[in-house]
């Protein structure tokens, strides 16, 4: 069996057991879902109104998208999360004294995350419908959408896994990772519009990749105003190329450094 | 017979601490050598070398033929191993704990759900198998750890304290456990802080204290060095120490050791314990010596430990330094 294969067959074995914890303490996925739907009702219900949408778009369509950006790249702590928590415990002694393949740990945790977040996803489209966003597109463009998503979200989860090897503990992850995600998300067109920003938050945003997946996706479920301005930036114009040369970059970069991360806490 | 465990100048550093300070170890095939010492001696660090998760930073090692540094994946595959803290994922079922050691061991789907199944049948858990190991005693734990050393059948099998912090029932069934795997022909290595596990599981002994081997040999021998049996005295009167100290001494080829209190003593006879035991009654008796307790004792791991060191064993102390170590 060549490396790559048993890379991916040895991960998927580590991502099976990885999802069996979903089935058996469901509650995780309840937190990690209650703060992405409180910030839909949040924004809706309480900041929508101060907050202006160009064109002929009602905020709640426009906010929807940019929440399901937000809660993929949540959702990537996750993997920091569930890394650190297995480096704490025994069954990483376990994994390391097997002859599977070094990255299985890594490729299983990431891979079992798609699934959390596509999980996350449908819980949050479904709120997204109660509070009145609609696809005004067709299907097949609202599923590139997603699965854009979902690959930006992969990549994250890349770094998260990284971080996750770094710190000592799990309690750390989560601090570890707000201070990055934080800024992320907020300083991008997740919640308001780019329009509203001016100066140097106004390049990160436009430049910001939590921007860019926000517009693709809004683009493909029909959620922004075709007549209103492209914004001046390469980043906003081709929103959907620019979000996957993100992806190759993280994954090319974090990918390798999360490998020889966890071989060096492996042979400390 | 080869070795299928053979160690030789194993060195690995901590910082300041030496945790292995040049360690020669061989293990013939199906043997058994148990590797004895306190909390901190480096039997830990030992088993992380020689099963690949840790490199020494000195010293070479194999595992059934296999050099332990250049081929680890291979090693992986030629060994089980069951650790301190039982290394299984307690969100899954016993069955699928197993199933899935299997399947990263490439056993395929078929043949992992079969050996999960003999296994949780051997190990006497089969009543346990659909429920989540989180809910398992300790010992249910142990056994479910082991199991996963087992699975693949490899030729060499690691066990790091299989029975440290068990209750006395649930050692003896792991002991009986690993008494049957040794019979079935396995090559072992054990470590433990217990001469007395030592003694019921192994062929041979070496006792390592510092990161070093200070003594080899069989339980016999070892106890044999460490001055046979000890017979124990409580006196009803401190004032009978010194008639006390004397029969004793007759008996024993050592120090009569005198507790601090001064109504406990301890000596180690020479000949015969039972009737060096007779001999110290009648002497007592002679002597008008009231005691409230006689007996005899086998030598602990303290006794062979001051015997090989002058020091005691020292477990307490150490113990946060190699847990610290073993991170």
């Amino acid at each position: 069996m060549s490396s790559a294969v048993q890379a991916l067959s040895d991960g998927w074995v580590v991502a099976q057991r990885n999802l069996v914890k979903i089935k058996r303490v469901p509650d995780i996925l309840v937190f990690v879902l209650i703060s992405p739907i409180m910030f839909v009702l949040l924004f809706a219900y309480v900041f929508g109104g101060a907050i202006d949408v160009p064109g002929d778009v009602d905020y709640k369509e426009f906010l929807v998208p940019g929440i399901f950006a937000q809660t993929v790249v949540f959702g990537a702590t996750f993997t920091g999360y569930g890394l650190a928590d297995d480096m704490q415990k025994g069954i990483i002694d376990r994994f390391r004294s097997l002859p599977m393949s070094r990255s299985a740990v890594l490729v299983g945790r990431t891979t079992s995350d798609v699934v959390y977040n596509v999980i996350s996803l449908v819980i949050m489209a479904l709120t997204g419908l109660l509070v009145g966003w609609r696809i005004r597109e067709g299907l097949f463009d609202a599923l590139l959408g997603f699965l854009l998503l979902l690959v930006f979200a992969y990549a994250i989860s890349w770094i998260m896994a990284y971080v996750g090897l770094l710190v000592p503990s799990v309690e750390v992850v989560n601090n570890a990772s707000f201070i990055v995600i934080m800024p992320l998300t907020f300083v991008s067109n997740a919640f308001v519009p780019q329009e509203q920003f001016s100066g140097v938050l106004k390049t990160f945003v436009e430049w910001n990749p939590v921007s860019t997946v926000a517009l693709a996706c809004r683009e493909r479920f029909g959620n922004i105003d075709p007549k209103i301005a492209v914004p001046d930036s390469w980043a906003m114009q081709n929103p959907e190329v620019y979000t996957l040369l993100w992806v190759v970059a993280i994954v090319a970069v974090f990918a390798p450094l999360s490998v020889r991360q966890y071989r060096l806490s492996t042979s400390k | 017979m080869g070795d299928m465990i053979r160690a030789s100048g194993l060195v690995k550093r901590y910082k300041d601490v030496e945790a292995l300070a040049g360690l020669d170890l061989t293990v013939p095939e199906g043997k058994v050598l148990a590797l004895l010492g306190p909390n901190g001696a480096g039997k830990t660090t030992a088993v992380k070398c020689l099963t690949t998760l840790i490199k020494p930073d000195a010293g070479t090692a194999e595992i059934a033929g296999v050099d332990v540094l250049k081929e680890p994946a291979l090693v992986r595959s030629k060994m089980g191993l069951s650790g301190q803290y039982a290394a299984v994922d307690e969100h899954l079922t016993g069955y699928e704990n197993l199933v899935m050691i299997g399947r990263l061991y490439h056993l395929g789907k078929a043949r992992s759900q079969q050996r999960a199944r003999e296994l949780l049948e051997r190990f006497d858990l089969t009543e346990a198998a659909d429920r989540p190991s989180k809910g398992y005693s300790g010992g249910m734990r142990r056994r479910l750890d082991l199991a996963g050393a087992l699975v693949a059948e490899p030729p060499v099998l690691v066990l790091d304290e299989p029975t440290t912090g068990l209750d006395v029932r649930s050692r003896q069934g792991m002991w009986e456990v690993i008494r049957e795997l040794v019979s079935s022909g396995a090559t072992l290595l054990l470590t433990t802080q217990y001469l007395e596990e030592a003694d019921k599981l192994a062929d041979d002994i070496v006792v390592i204290d510092h990161g070093q081997a200070i003594a080899q040999g069989t339980a016999d021998e070892l106890k044999a060095r460490t001055g046979g049996e000890r017979i124990e005295v409580v006196l009803a009167d401190v004032e009978d120490r010194e008639a006390a100290t004397r029969v004793l001494a007759e008996v024993s080829d050592g120090e009569v050791k005198v507790s601090d209190n001064g109504r406990e003593l301890t000596a180690a006879v020479r000949g015969t314990a039972t009737g060096e035991l007779l001999r110290v009654l009648q002497g007592f008796e002679r002597e008008t010596v009231t005691v409230l307790d006689v007996g005899l004792r086998r030598p602990t791991l303290d006794d062979v430990f001051l015997a090989l060191t002058g020091h005691a064993a020292e477990s307490d102390e150490n113990e946060s330094d190699e847990k610290e170590m073993a991170k």
